[in-house]
């Protein structure tokens, strides 16, 4: 499997403005992720993991420090740039899934490739491909009102995936599930993680997640407290 | 495979854009018909309105040229048709460059009938009985057992209680000043929707009236039968066009013009403000989608785009909606007319008991072109906003 870089976090500070002061987000991170990691950033809320995920993502940008992702440095990034490092490299996968409401289940897979341009024949491919993987073949025509909390997250996992995107960021994906549906949405994205070599980073507190992840960076009051590989814990344990 | 083979470039962003517009709006259903009914409704009366003056104008003025003014009109120079103190001396000789062509002469002078006792200013107009200019039943006007026959207008009979065949009493000044009276016979009552022709006035055959005001071969006004007479010069005449004759006509129509556009304009703003309303509920109820299609690789530009097209196609469904019952209401309407709701005979113009509406390419073609582009750009306005929008927080429906 490569395992060259794809993701160099270094130095890395995020503030906000509150008030009339800044609370900081995310203070010196340096991190490193190669390609094909199934890896997790967890801590408890407000300890900077979605602001990391969102600057991953060049939906946000640092205020200190670089970001380079596929080596795009996202603080340099236009709108424009980041909106197609997005579309042609990053996949997203959110808590409430923010399918769009109106969508059926395929238009929604769909959409990636139109904004790819990606030729009717080739697109109708790659959804019906996607769609299988999550094994919702049966609600191709259903619209999100019409699925389950599992069901859901599994068309936002194809949407993500139907593009073969190098990064998939996934942002507490099992937070709106049961046991069951949750360990069915790992298991599947654990399976893409293996046969197309993505790599996977997740934001999560979840103990469900956090059994599948291979490593896990633990994020306290905006800094790095722990980055870990499961195998060597699993060593020492 | 490598999904990301490009497809055709051209206009494909904008297709796409259409495409996912066209997606949403349908999507969206109730909201989106709601709207697109009450700016359906906007085109139909806006079109209607506007057809109905545009018939009234078109009908006012063919009218006018059948029944009074034909290709333009010859006034001697001292005719005023607002003082009737220039009758006396406003008529003279026909000019022979003018009697072999296609005219019809009118002699006026002042006069009074008594009917039923009464006493009533009246126009007399003497006209040339053979004429084929105007389309007065001037053959009616020949002479029957030595009574001289006049024609009133069906609003000077039913004001005076005249019936054809009935008798009156008519006196008049002669050209030294003379009062005569004599009996004349009602051969006929035509009906007219030019006022100006009709009420106070009594027709006479040309002749007739110039041997009873002793003006031998002279006449006030020369109506001219055929457009080119309006070049030719005749001195102690003025030519009178279509311009100067149909300017008090254009000038309500113009008036009532500006009437229709003050509806046009409040029709167009409360349609415009049921589409801003809903793009701009779109903006915050929708934030959550738009910062799925920001995370999803779409440029603010492209949802901007998506949302101003979403307003522009309201615009295109409400015109088929619109003309789904539309089409057929104008047309009913157009084959039965639309009745005055009061006596078009008060307002002194020509105007028909019965309005038929003309809906001209223009007119429809038009009032498409302005809702959209008017439609389009008050979608513009809120979609704006998107631009300003924070991603992370659009994506979390944060933004209040």
């Amino acid at each position: 499997m490569e395992k060259s870089s794809i993701i160099e976090i270094s130095k890395l500070v995020k503030r906000f403005p509150v008030g009339g002061d800044f609370f900081t987000a995310l203070d010196d991170i340096n991190l490193s992720l190669s390609r094909g990691e199934f890896t997790g950033i967890v801590g408890p809320s407000g300890s900077g993991k979605t602001t990391l995920l969102n600057i991953l993502g060049s939906l946000d940008v640092p205020s200190e420090g670089e970001v380079t992702v596929l080596g795009n440095k996202i603080s340099t990034l236009s709108h424009k740039q980041a909106a197609q490092l997005r579309n042609g490299h990053i996949g997203f996968i959110f808590q409430t899934y923010n399918l769009l409401p109106v969508y059926t289940v395929y238009e929604n897979v769909e959409f990636p490739l139109l904004l790819l341009k990606t030729l009717a024949r080739d697109r109708e491919k790659a959804v019906l491909e996607a769609i299988e993987w999550v094994g919702l073949t049966d609600k191709i025509k259903s619209k999100p009102a019409q699925l389950s909390g599992g069901e859901s997250q599994r068309v936002a996992i194809a949407r993500a995936m139907v593009k073969k995107p190098e990064i998939v960021l996934a942002d507490e994906p099992t937070a709106n599930l049961d046991s069951e549906n949750s360990h069915h949405i790992l298991r599947t994205m654990e399976k893409l993680n293996t046969e197309l070599n993505t790599t996977f980073v997740f934001a999560t507190h979840d103990e469900k997640v956090m059994s599948y992840l291979k490593r896990m960076i633990r994020l306290e009051d905006g800094k790095v407290a722990q980055d870990e590989w499961i195998s060597e814990r699993k060593v020492a344990s | 495979m490598d999904i990301r083979k490009k497809g055709s470039k051209l206009n494909y962003t904008v297709m796409m854009s259409i495409k996912l517009a066209l997606r949403n709006l349908l999507g969206a259903g109730l909201r989106t018909w709601l709207n697109v009914i009450v700016l359906s409704f906007s085109y139909v009366i806006i079109i209607w309105y506007q057809g109905l003056i545009d018939g009234w104008n078109v009908q006012a003025r063919r009218d006018m040229i059948a029944w009074e003014i034909a290709e333009g009109q010859f006034w001697h120079e001292a005719y005023d048709p607002y003082d009737p103190f220039t009758l006396e001396e406003s008529h003279a000789l026909i000019p022979e460059v003018l009697l072999k062509e296609n005219i019809a002469s009118i002699l006026i002078t002042q006069g009074t009938i008594y009917p039923d006792g009464r006493i009533q200013g009246v126009i007399l107009k003497g006209i040339d009985k053979n004429q084929q200019v105007l389309r007065l039943p001037t053959d009616r006007l020949v002479k029957e057992n030595g009574e001289i026959p006049v024609l009133i207008g069906k609003r000077m009979a039913t004001n005076n209680k005249l019936n054809e065949g009935d008798f009156l009493t008519l006196r008049w000044r002669d050209s030294n000043g003379t009062f005569d009276a004599t009996e004349v016979r009602i051969a006929g009552i035509f009906k007219t929707d030019v006022p100006s022709i009709d009420q106070g006035h009594v027709w006479l055959a040309l002749d007739d009236l110039q041997q009873m005001t002793q003006s031998q071969g002279e006449a006030t006004m020369i109506i001219a039968g055929t457009a080119s007479l309006g070049g030719v010069d005749v001195p102690g005449w003025t030519f009178k066009d279509h311009d100067f004759l149909l300017a008090d006509l254009n000038q309500i129509i113009k008036q009532k013009s500006v009437g229709g556009s003050v509806m046009y304009i409040l029709l167009l703003i409360l349609a415009m403000l049921a589409i801003f309303d809903t793009q701009i509920l779109s903006i915050f109820r929708r934030q959550k989608e738009i910062g799925t299609f920001i995370a999803l690789g779409m440029t603010r530009k492209q949802v901007v785009r998506l949302f101003t097209i979403e307003g522009g196609m309201t615009s295109v469904l409400a015109a088929l909606v619109g003309a789904i019952y539309g089409i057929p209401l104008l047309i009913v309407q157009n084959n039965m007319g639309y009745a005055m709701p009061y006596n078009p005979d008060d307002l002194g113009i020509a105007i028909s008991e019965v309005i038929y509406p003309s809906y001209s390419i223009g007119l429809i073609t038009g009032t498409i072109l302005i809702v959209m582009i008017t439609a389009t750009i008050v979608s513009y306005m809120p979609a704006r906003k998107i631009s300003r929008m924070n991603p992370t927080d659009a994506i979390k429906g944060k933004i209040q």
